[in-house]
């Protein structure tokens, strides 16, 4: 177990720069979880640190010691891929013991340490079994138990979980929880999923175009999103963005619409974010603006209402209770909620 | 029912109709090797096995196509069995340490190797005869079992057939060994190597044909009698007047230069037939 740093960290491909410079600092024993969409350099950030890349410019140390150009075995690693990766002649026995054969350990070390890890993932019955006689979510147990056997200074997960059914994916991802806290294993984890990023991580890299857009908690991240990006890309229903004009008094919204909200500075033109659960109706006379709702859908305890601000094409998503009795085609009168608003810079996106 | 009954009859008559045009040469030679000479060359031919089995069989051991070739049946058969068997390994060898280098490794013109090793595909072996022939005058590999294999274990076909499975062989495979610790030699030796197994035994197979039915090269590259294949030894048999020639003799050595591949095909057709028609990943 150890701390991982990332100084400055870039790749370029055939002199295209893809990761555009990454710092961070992962605490011995942290839950770090790299998201963003597909190609935004998640999974080449992590093969760097795996020394599966390699690095351009910048500096990777793994417990103090830089590694840039240590080879994957002599960084003492481990690593979970999202094909899994087992080695398809050898038993899961064999699989999990190769890479201590291979450090030279000795035979009853190594079936200590297989048998432990194979206790630890219930995989004692599979243990004389080759991969193909496996479900998928016994080769991703495998797979674990390959990685965590070594006892790692670092785990690193490549889209573990996209491979496995929607329940499975759940089961796993508490399981995957659970045995980091347990062992307390420095781990790095690489997600497009928002969901599995919020609830694994310690502490979020949120990626876009080679980019750290933002490196915060989960809770940070969804509360106070540092750019436009990150505030679009974590949450669903995806948080509603658009342009709003600025002054001390309030807010114009499009549609000609004009919102009182307190303690404002003069910004001018900026981009306003509100989460869809933020957003309430209002039944007296306090300040609001209309919304024609276009549809709704009831999932049962919420209810997702999708509307435009009235005299725009501006659309909304609101979150409201499963005993809502709005229909298609209503008028809401919507306030705004003067402590959840995000605003954006309209020139580069970041947090006003 | 009866229209599907039908169709598996036909095609049982075809199939039979076919096995026997293919079988009967080989059917003949075996009841040719149980007759007389005299037997044999007054029709019309016998197509039933005759009296003179253990006779023929014992006088080609013993001496009997010694008198002709000069040298014994089982130097003829081990000759072509080392060059055989040199030939198949040579080729799985090489071919499979090309593909490995083209398929995992970044070098500057691995691309440029992999064409050159492609296009002498094109090119027939009668092509390269003449040189091939000189370099080993000069080496003086005549008459020597390294002048018969060498020429022939370089393999286009093998090596495209390797690059080909290797290709199939997720990149993520390799990276865990990476992360796993095994360098070149042990990916190969523990990973690569396993997972090869049906395909070494596929072209193993069809490698060790090849070399046992080598005609040209051994002809060429051989002086001396006690370095000739059965094949050679068998068209040295075979004089041009019918008179002349012990087609008895020349009949059982034909049986007996049939029987090796035989038995290789028997032995690894399961393993033969799993290389041709799947790979374990």
């Amino acid at each position: 177990m150890a701390r991982i740093q990332l100084h400055d960290v870039r790749k370029s491909y055939a002199g295209q720069e893809v990761i555009h410079g990454v710092t961070m600092d992962i605490a011995d024993g942290e839950f770090v979880v790299i998201v963003g969409p597909s190609g935004c350099g998640k999974s080449t950030l992590l093969r760097m640190v795996a020394g599966l890349e390699e690095i351009t410019s910048g500096q990777v140390s793994i417990g103090d010691r830089v590694v840039n150009d240590l080879e994957p075995r002599e960084r003492n690693i481990a690593m979970v891929f999202q094909n899994y990766a087992l080695y398809p002649h050898m038993t899961v026995r064999e699989n999990m013991a190769y890479g201590l054969k291979i450090a030279g350990m000795s035979r009853p070390e190594i079936e200590a340490a297989v048998a432990r890890a194979a206790a630890m993932l219930e995989l004692e019955p599979y243990l004389d079994r080759k991969p193909r006689q496996l479900s998928g979510g016994q080769r991703q147990r495998v797979a674990m138990g390959r990685a965590l056997v070594r006892e790692p200074a670092a785990l690193l997960l490549d889209e573990p979980l996209s491979n496995l059914d929607a329940k499975l994916r759940v089961q796993m991802r508490l399981q995957i929880r659970d045995l980091q806290q347990r062992t307390a294993q420095t781990t790095l984890y690489v997600t497009h999923d928002q969901v599995e990023a919020m609830t694994l991580a310690d502490r979020l890299i949120v990626m876009e175009k080679g980019l750290a857009q933002q490196i915060a908690t989960p809770h940070e991240v969804y509360t106070a999103p540092a750019t436009e990006f990150v505030a679009g890309f974590i949450g669903s229903p995806a948080m509603n963005i658009f342009t709003v004009t600025c002054d001390d008094s309030g807010l114009l919204l499009p549609g000609g619409h004009r919102m009182p909200v307190p303690g404002l500075a003069a910004r001018g033109e900026v981009r306003l974010g509100l989460r869809p659960e933020d957003i309430c109706l209002v039944e007296d006379d306090s300040p609001a603006f209309p919304v024609l709702l276009r549809s709704i859908e009831w999932l049962g305890a919420d209810a997702f209402g999708y509307g435009v601000i009235e005299g725009s094409d501006v659309q909304l998503t609101l979150r409201m209770s499963g005993q809502t009795s709005v229909a298609r085609g209503d008028r809401l009168r919507v306030g705004l909620p003067a402590d959840r608003l995000h605003f954006f810079s309209t020139v580069d996106g970041h947090r006003l | 029912m009866a229209a599907r009954g039908l169709a598996r009859t036909m095609a049982h008559f075809w199939m039979i109709l076919g096995v026997i045009i293919v079988a009967f040469p080989i059917y003949y030679v075996f009841i040719a090797s149980t007759h007389s000479v005299q037997t044999i060359l007054r029709p019309p031919l016998p197509l039933l096995p005759g009296p003179e089995a253990v006779a023929n069989y014992t006088e080609a051991f013993t001496g009997g196509v010694g008198r002709i070739g000069g040298v014994s049946l089982w130097l003829l058969l081990g000759n072509t069995t080392i060059i055989a068997l040199g030939i198949a390994i040579g080729k799985i060898v090489i071919s499979m340490a090309s593909a490995y280098a083209i398929v995992f490794f970044r070098f500057p013109f691995r691309m440029a190797c992999f064409w050159l090793i492609f296009i002498t595909l094109m090119l027939p072996v009668e092509v390269r005869i003449q040189p091939t022939y000189k370099v080993m005058v000069d080496l003086g590999l005549i008459d020597t079992y390294a002048g018969l294999i060498l020429p022939l274990i370089a393999s286009a076909t093998a090596t495209l057939l390797f690059r080909q499975f290797f290709m199939t062989i997720p990149d993520e495979l390799l990276e865990a060994a990476r992360v796993d610790g095994a360098g070149p030699w042990r990916f190969f030796k523990d990973i690569l190597w396993p997972l090869s197994l049906t395909n070494v035994a596929a072209i193993f197979v069809i490698q060790f044909i090849y070399g046992w039915t080598q005609y040209l090269w051994p002809l060429l590259v051989t002086n001396s009698n006690e370095m000739n294949t059965i094949v050679i030894a068998l068209k040295k048999m075979i004089s041009f007047a019918d008179a002349d020639t012990p087609w008895n003799l020349v009949m059982v050595t034909s049986v007996l230069a049939i029987l090796p591949p035989i038995l290789v095909v028997v032995l690894m057709q399961r393993w033969f037939v799993k290389g041709l028609v799947e790979t374990e990943k």
